[in-house]
């Protein structure tokens, strides 16, 4: 298994949204790299044909009927934002992508 | 070679095809028509008030949970089923993990790698100078998810995400269940790409439409379509396909194959390299914008939905849902083509025009096929081409078309008055009865009334009285027109030339 | 009746139904315990003592108009502040959470609510439950009511320390991998984690969905299953609810009784890395569950010494993804929104100042270990180590009805000692993850003191899927001949505070 570096790091802070400072960089690069090795030895497990397993207990097709439930009220809905207008969640601008 | 604002260069189509191959693939997104959404109870009307159909599970609230509805997991298999597809006996949901603003759990429920069906095929007709030709257009999957929030662009001069200070979000669409139909990479259609693509994206649609999952109105994004498309030189290997976003009319569909076989063909021949993108196309111009780069593809990280256990349809619930498919569109026009006794070239037009459902429904109610494809073909596609828009959004019903036609037969109207009933709907000038009554648009039937038109026209023109009485019957037609004209069209013309005769004592 | 906030819930109820005292003087007597004691133990982040007392008030009315009441009706209880309480605030011990209150009750609430259960208010916990100290709490630690200087276990360490210094005789708690066992085996107390579907996840906070289970956590065998019973059972709102009757946890526990069960002792949980006291008591144990009749065997589950490692690759993968909505978008924390700052920015700043450092880590990993290139390796693999571990549970459970172990390889550690050691802190939870890696349902209750520290000491009985009875019947045999050796429950032995 690989280690991990700091331009690692910082990609995972990335694509999970956390504004990492530089120490921080430092701190989890070593931190993560520790802890990756110690569960690597999971791959010493001979699993080729091992199913992989996703849910503790089997069970299939649970579902629920197409039948329309109260909603909150909009009052209830928006109580927590942050930011409202116009009945809407005011969020900032998004600048990625057109 | 036309330059657009964008900087990009498009080469006129005929030339591009004479030196390239199109490869096209599309992906189409469809709003399933349930009650509720697709993990909650919200209900999934459009047009309400923001943020008034959400709840902790469509909100995304910590703690909240989905639970799948089963109806749409059966609309999700007959549809599949429809498309000829394979029902997987076992598969999961998963995470698509991702950050946006419209996504409430910055994670979409969707499939990967197990869609709930796959490897199936939808046959569509296109019309060419040869005669109509059948392209199969492969499936690759048909998968669940969910749909996001809406998002509105506040403070910008243009309304779009650029320049806007910020954004304001309704999460009443989060959460709809959302059906993802993708297409194996389609090729061979040279250059019929632009029309195998509207095609498809139709045929498509009347099949969800016939199996009554969907009102697949792309106006209102209830149906979507990304199109990728690349090019490359007869022999040479496949090309770098783009994907373009944001396809949302039948003629769109159309042109935005057109345009980006222009824009390819334009970067190939002066040596270029096509980039990996999502473009936006433009109904406006027609051109489509380069948006996100896919060289630094994103990693959405899916994993198994364990919030959710897997879809395992029975053996006994697929065959009962078979059984219960409606007529697919192409049998149904092959059946109709036999029954209403009309050539290829007929029923394509029936067909392209919208006006297959309306005509069957027309005739269903009573009224003669000939003159329902009369009018739904002829008058009211006029009307609707004229207004731009598809025939079924006019808003005549057959049961009109059944009134009027009823009353034409009684003598009651002609077809020069109909035309105004029809003008009246159109108007949103209220029922048959209400427009005739308010219009005064009634048949002069008072052969009093008529005979003293007559006399009034053959007085003001002798000389077509002895023509008439010396043989030459068809002279009688400049007297009915007088007539006509006299009783500002509200005559029966049969019946005026039947009474001009009699008069004169002529006999045909 | 006297010294109301000592007494076990049974005989609380018992007394309120037969107006020996009313619910609203026991909701007070713990108040006023809270009041006194809190300050020192931390074990609460939030109570409503005007709600509480309503809702004892209620409970009073329906006994003096004759209404049939459950059997815990009038009981106080502190709630783990990861279940979502209408109104009320919930944090999960974040502070990017601080302020929240949902507007929807969880099913654990509801069924409280619904056995008349009077919620005293929410009680403190690792951040995210990502810990098993309590020391990740953005609001402060939680201390340890045997000994204020030591670690109360996590990431339930407030439900447990609030039973263990008497403010609350019954808790709820999660366990995604010994957070309800490990808090009940340092603090002396007891805690059941069902077995995963047997008590609805439905407005719990997730931490990792395929691993969470909310449970009971009491002072006693038989009000950890009264409360287990209240909980427990069928739920519409969430997919992975077990459709089936809940196993008779009271009358297993009335009943008490291991003649004739066969015990497995797993041999890879023990021994080397567990402290002698722990495993002096643990043994002792093992030898009066055989004077009572059980048979014990010893059983070998040789893939269970992969489950810390897959267990801390699954985890984080899963809860990268839930707390992934935590974006500063919807409700809670909102950082950097200075009208100049784009979306992606002020999620990323939000997100940094609303987490503190274990969540980071956690989500960190957890994002490394589902990119494409590492899921299989990661993952994928730790999924079917996964497998491997369910497989050797089966095949135990089918030489015995329960397996046995110490719950945690210690008594509680030093407050501050293995805080910045996250590899010291998961070695923790090596005896408590096998079981929810498997989704079975396990106990921890108190066997006594470690000699070499007057700490408590937990046993840990496991049993297989849907036969969380067996628990209670082993358990309630095992703390009913301790009781009678010792002549009191052991937390009896837990200092003044």
């Amino acid at each position: 298994m690989t280690s991990i570096s700091r331009a690692d790091v910082a990609h995972l802070g990335r694509l999970a949204r956390l504004e990492l400072t530089e120490s921080e960089l430092d701190h989890y690069s070593e931190q993560l790299d520790v802890i990756l090795q110690s569960v690597a030895r999971i791959s010493e497990v001979a699993a080729d044909d091992i199913p992989p397993m996703s849910h503790p207990i089997p069970m299939v097709n649970v579902f629920r009927d197409d039948v329309v439930k109260p909603s909150l009220t909009r009052e209830e809905a928006l109580a927590a934002a942050p930011a409202t207008e116009d009945d809407r969640f005011r969020v900032p601008r998004i600048l990625d992508e057109e | 070679m036309t330059t657009t604002s964008h900087g990009d260069v498009y080469i006129p189509f005929e030339e591009a095809m004479s030196r390239y191959e199109p490869i096209i693939g599309i992906e189409t997104h469809v709003e399933l028509g349930t009650n509720s959404k697709m993990w909650c109870g919200c209900s999934t009307d459009f047009g309400s008030d923001a943020n008034t159909q959400v709840c902790p599970v469509c909100l995304g609230l910590p703690g909240s949970m989905p639970v799948v509805n089963r109806v749409a997991v059966e609309s999700t298999i007959r549809i599949g089923l429809a498309l000829n597809c394979n029902i997987a006996q076992w598969c999961r949901f998963a995470r698509k993990n991702y950050f946006y603003p419209d996504m409430p759990k910055d994670y979409q429920i969707s499939q990967y790698d197990e869609p709930l069906c796959y490897d199936g095929y939808l046959d569509v007709t296109v019309d060419t100078p040869d005669g109509p030709q059948v392209f199969r257009v492969e499936i690759e999957r048909v998968h669940m998810e969910e749909d996001t929030g809406k998002l509105t662009h506040t403070g910008g001069a243009t309304g779009r995400i650029h320049g806007a200070e910020y954004s304001l979000v309704d999460y009443n669409r989060a959460g709809i269940p959302l059906i993802e139909i993708v297409t194996k990479t389609v090729i061979g259609t040279g250059s019929l790409a632009p029309e195998v693509a509207k095609a498809y994206v139709k045929e498509l649609r009347d099949v969800m439409r016939a199996l009554g999952v969907s009102d697949v109105r792309m106006e209102e994004g209830s149906m979507r379509c990304d199109v990728n498309l690349s090019l490359n030189k007869p022999g040479d290997g496949w090309g770098t396909r783009s994907e373009t976003k944001n396809v949302n009319s039948l003629r769109s569909v159309e042109r935005a194959v057109r345009s980006e076989i222009e824009r390819q063909a334009s970067v190939l021949d002066n040596g270029g390299r096509v980039i990996q993108e999502t473009r936006h196309f433009h109904e406006d111009t027609g051109r489509s914008t380069s948006g996100r780069s896919k060289e630094q593809a994103e990693d959405y990280r899916y994993f198994p939905e364990p919030d959710l256990v897997p879809v395992a349809p029975s053996l006994d619930w697929v065959e009962e849902l078979r059984a219960g498919l409606p007529e697919m569109p192409s049998v149904k026009r092959a059946r109709l083509k036999e029954e209403w006794n009309i050539n290829d070239f007929e029923l394509a037009s029936l067909a392209n025009s919208g006006a297959l459902d309306l005509v069957e429904a027309t005739i269903a109610i009573g009224v003669d096929s000939v003159a329902a494809r009369k009018w739904w073909t002829g008058e009211l596609l006029r009307v609707a081409n004229e207004q731009g828009v598809e025939l079924e959004a006019l808003r005549v019903a057959p049961q009109d078309i059944q009134q009027v036609e009823a009353l034409i037969t009684s003598g009651a109207l002609n077809d020069k008055l109909a035309r105004q009933v029809f003008e009246g709907i159109l108007a949103s000038e209220g029922t048959v009865e209400e427009i005739i009554a308010t219009r005064g648009l009634a048949v002069v039937s008072d052969d009093g009334a008529l005979l003293a038109a007559i006399d009034e026209a053959l007085a003001a023109a002798p000389d077509v009285a002895e023509k008439i009485l010396s043989g030459k019957i068809q002279a009688a037609g400049a007297v009915v027109g007088a007539v006509m004209k006299a009783t500002k069209g509200q005559a029966d013309a049969a019946k005026v030339r039947a009474l001009l005769l009699e008069r004169l004592g002529v006999s045909e | 009746m006297s010294d109301l906030i000592r007494q076990n819930a049974s005989v609380l109820a018992n007394a309120i139904a037969t107006k020996e005292v009313s619910a609203v003087e026991v909701t007070q007597a713990h108040l006023d315990r809270i009041t006194a004691v809190d300050d020192k133990v931390h074990a609460f982040l939030h109570v409503n003592a005007q709600s509480a007392l309503d809702q004892a008030k209620a409970v009073d009315a329906k006994v003096a108009s004759g209404v049939p009441l459950g059997p815990l009706a009038g009981v106080p209880l502190g709630l783990k502040d990861v279940l979502a309480m209408k109104g009320e605030p919930t944090t999960a011990g974040s502070r990017i959470l601080e302020g929240w209150r949902p507007p929807y009750d969880s099913t654990v609430v509801q069924r409280l609510r619904a056995a008349d259960i009077v919620i005293l208010g929410k009680t403190n916990m690792d951040e995210f439950a990502m810990g098993s100290s309590t020391e990740h709490s953005a609001y402060g630690a939680t201390h340890n009511p045997w000994d204020l200087d030591r670690i109360p276990g996590g990431s339930g360490g407030g439900s447990a320390a609030a039973l263990a210094a008497f403010e609350a005789p019954l808790a709820i708690g999660t366990d995604t991998g010994g957070s309800i066992r490990q808090p009940a085996s340092v603090t002396g107390t007891v805690g059941v984690k069902p077995t995963y579907g047997g008590v609805s996840r439905y407005g719990q906070i997730a931490l990792a969905s395929s691993l969470d289970q909310p449970g009971p956590c009491a002072r006693t065998v038989l009000d950890t299953a009264l409360l287990h019973a209240a909980i427990a059972g069928y739920d519409p709102m969430d997919s992975t609810s077990i459709n089936a009757a809940v196993p008779d946890v009271i009358a297993a526990a009335q009943r008490a009784d291991v003649r004739g069960m066969k015990i497995g002792v797993v041999k890879e949980l023990g021994g080397d890395g567990y402290q002698a006291g722990v495993s002096q008591r643990y043994a002792e144990a093992l030898e009066i569950l055989q004077g009572l009749g059980a048979e014990v065997i010893e059983v070998s589950c040789p893939s269970f010494e992969y489950a810390l490692g897959a267990y801390y690759l699954i985890l984080p993968s899963e809860a990268s993804s839930n707390l992934a909505r935590f974006d500063g978008m919807r409700y809670g924390l909102r950082v950097g929104d200075d009208g100049n700052n784009g979306v992606e920015q002020v999620m990323s700043m939000t997100r940094e100042a609303g987490f503190g450092p274990e969540v980071k880590r956690r989500i960190m990993l957890g994002t490394y270990a589902l990119s494409s290139g590492y899921y299989d390796a990661y993952y994928g693999q730790a999924q079917k180590v996964r497998t491997l571990i369910t497989r050797d549970f089966n095949a135990a459970f089918e030489q015995v009805d329960v397996l046995v172990s110490p719950t945690a390889p210690t008594t509680a550690f030093k407050l501050g000692e293995k805080l910045d050691d996250p590899i010291a802190m998961y070695l923790n939870d090596v005896a408590t993850i096998p079981v929810n890696l498997a989704g079975i349902g396990a106990m921890s209750l108190p066997i006594g003191l470690a000699p070499e520290d007057g700490l408590p000491v937990g046993f840990q009985i496991m049993a297989p899927a849907m036969a969380d009875d067996r628990l209670y019947l082993a358990g309630g045999a095992l703390e009913a001949a301790l009781t009678d050796k010792w002549g009191h429950l052991l937390i009896e032995e837990a200092p003044e505070l």
